[in-house]
């Protein structure tokens, strides 16, 4: 298995993964996307319990260099957000699966899922 | 993926394989960042940073009108340059706009070198060749571009100076002593012999520390840049990318090509009054700056800090007053977040009833008015290292 690529995450084309656990997505942004940026020095996450459209530009994530829109995966409401990232926004350069999550979501539209990348797709959209 | 195109510097393979990740800059493909923008920044204020920065254009003029050339160009007074000394300096269009801010030294009794941006090589070469090389002056001055035999490696840090002092006692000349780079005072050149040739070791930089920069030949340069780690690792020296060059240069408060500085924007808005001598009988720019300097520069280059924590600004972010109603005043030219200070920093222009410290303005960030306070330039300066103990009491 490739430790930068998952296989049991989904990925989509702006370089999102998603982790299903009980029916509640976790949504973070990729190795690849963290390498991209440069360091990460600033996280602006949505509310808890505010609704998101799949595709809905939802946070804003600073790099020393320049800021990128971080856009859902799936549709549905937020549950929780990632409060580390407030103090250690650096957990996303160094833990982009792990403890650098962005934020909890109850999916609205389960079939959501399957039209996301596998890590194999995503891996060859990346042309890794 | 895209493939990012342009020129690239002799140490282009070896920045690879150091596992860089490149960009283009101003027509060249050079380094973003090494192992981190934020760990490389750290290293410049804590220990020393080596950039690679060939993508520099390097001009030489010489022959007997060299100085009067130069002096009709550029904005500052070349005449108060001795053998081996440089200064900063900027070349205006005839409205006073900025062409490209350089460093000039005099490496000989009538020969010059031009240290350029590398996105404004290609157009003051245009310019200088059309002013210079005209059939009355050819005959007393020579330009030519030094640019692809020659390179420029930083080396910026507080524990530059003994690097570079252990580098030369390990590999240099024993013409070059170690005694003699710490008595090189700011922007004096000191030559450095080498192989065949000779490189030039200047005390500039670009970074806000002590430091140096070398003025190498091309087939010098990834001997020098290889020695200079392997002796400088163990002290805490990294490679350092234009990532963290521009942090660096902007807690600084130096400007930047095509963000503080560009054809519309006059050295008087900039702040940089000093490097312009309107004493000087006659200069390109020069009636448009007195012009300006008798009725007053309708904006300033301020320097700005967050008030709280919160994404940082970034350049076209535009900035509003602290005023019921709030109103648009300027723009952002430059803004990042700190690594030093922790906070978001910037510049921006503004009219000068802002432009005083401490006055209180809103940045807007992305729809949200941000507090922000006008701050004294630089937003970081050096700490002084302690004075040196008398020999005896």
């Amino acid at each position: 298995m490739n430790p930068h690529l998952p296989s049991s995450l989904r990925y989509t084309r702006s370089h999102e993964w998603v982790r299903m656990e009980d029916q509640i997505a976790t949504i973070g942004i990729t190795d690849h996307a963290q390498r991209e940026l440069t360091d990460v020095v600033f996280v602006e996450l949505p509310p808890a319990g505010r609704t998101l459209k799949a595709g809905d530009s939802c946070a804003v994530v600073e790099s020393v260099k320049t800021a990128s829109d971080i856009y859902t995966p799936l549709s549905g409401e937020v549950i929780e957000c990632n409060p580390a990232l407030a103090g250690s926004p650096g957990l996303v350069n160094s833990d982009p699966y792990g403890q650098g999550w962005f934020f909890k979501l109850r999916p609205s539209d389960p079939g959501e899922l399957d039209r996301l990348l596998s890590a194999e797709a995503y891996s060859q959209s990346i042309g890794s | 993926m895209s493939v990012a195109t342009g020129k690239r510097t002799p140490l282009y393979s070896r920045h690879t394989e150091m596992g860089a990740r490149c960009i283009e800059f101003g027509g060249w493909l050079m380094p973003l960042q090494y192992s981190g923008i934020l760990a490389e920044h750290h290293a410049v204020r804590n220990a020393a940073g080596l950039f690679d920065v060939s993508h520099m254009g390097q001009f030489r003029v010489a022959g007997p009108g060299a100085a009067d050339a130069l002096d009709r160009l550029l904005t500052n007074d070349i005449r108060r340059l001795a053998v081996g000394q440089g200064q900063y300096t900027l070349m205006c269009n005839p409205d006073g706009g900025v062409l490209d801010d350089l460093i000039v030294y005099r490496m000989a009794e009538t020969e010059y070198r031009l240290v350029v941006n590398a996105s404004r090589t290609a157009a003051d070469w245009a310019w200088m060749e059309a002013r210079i090389s005209t059939p009355s002056a050819s005959t007393s001055v020579d330009l030519s571009d030094l640019g692809p035999a020659w390179g420029i490696l930083a080396l910026q840090g507080p524990l530059a100076l003994s690097i570079l002092a252990q580098f030369i006692a390990r590999h240099g000349p024993s013409t070059a002593s170690p005694a003699l780079l710490s008595s090189l005072r700011r922007f004096h050149l000191m030559a450095l012999p080498m192989g065949g040739g000779t490189a030039w070791v200047a005390r500039t930089g670009y970074t806000g520390e002590d430091g140096v920069e070398m003025l190498v030949p091309a087939g010098h340069l990834l001997e020098v840049w290889d020695r200079l780690l392997e002796t400088g690792r163990p002290q805490g020296l990294l490679p350092v990318g234009l990532g963290a060059r521009d942090t660096l240069r902007l807690e600084a408060c130096l400007p930047l090509y095509g963000h503080e500085l560009t054809e519309q924007i006059t050295p008087l808005e900039a702040g940089l009054d000093r490097f312009v001598c309107l004493d000087k009988p006659a200069f390109v720019g020069r009636e448009a700056l007195i012009a300006q300097k008798s009725r007053g520069a309708p904006r300033r280059c301020v320097a700005f800090r967050l008030a709280h924590s919160g994404p940082p600004p970034r350049p076209q972010y535009a900035i509003f007053s602290q005023t019921d109603p709030p109103c648009p005043i300027g723009e952002v030219a430059s803004g990042t977040q700190s690594p030093t200070l922790g906070a978001g920093i910037g510049m921006g222009y503004v009219p000068p009833e802002f432009a005083a410290p401490e006055t209180p303005i809103h940045i807007d960030i992305r729809g949200r008015l941000t507090s922000a306070i006008v701050t004294p330039k630089p937003l970081y300066r050096r700490p002084i290292p302690p004075p040196a103990k008398p020999l005896k009491p």
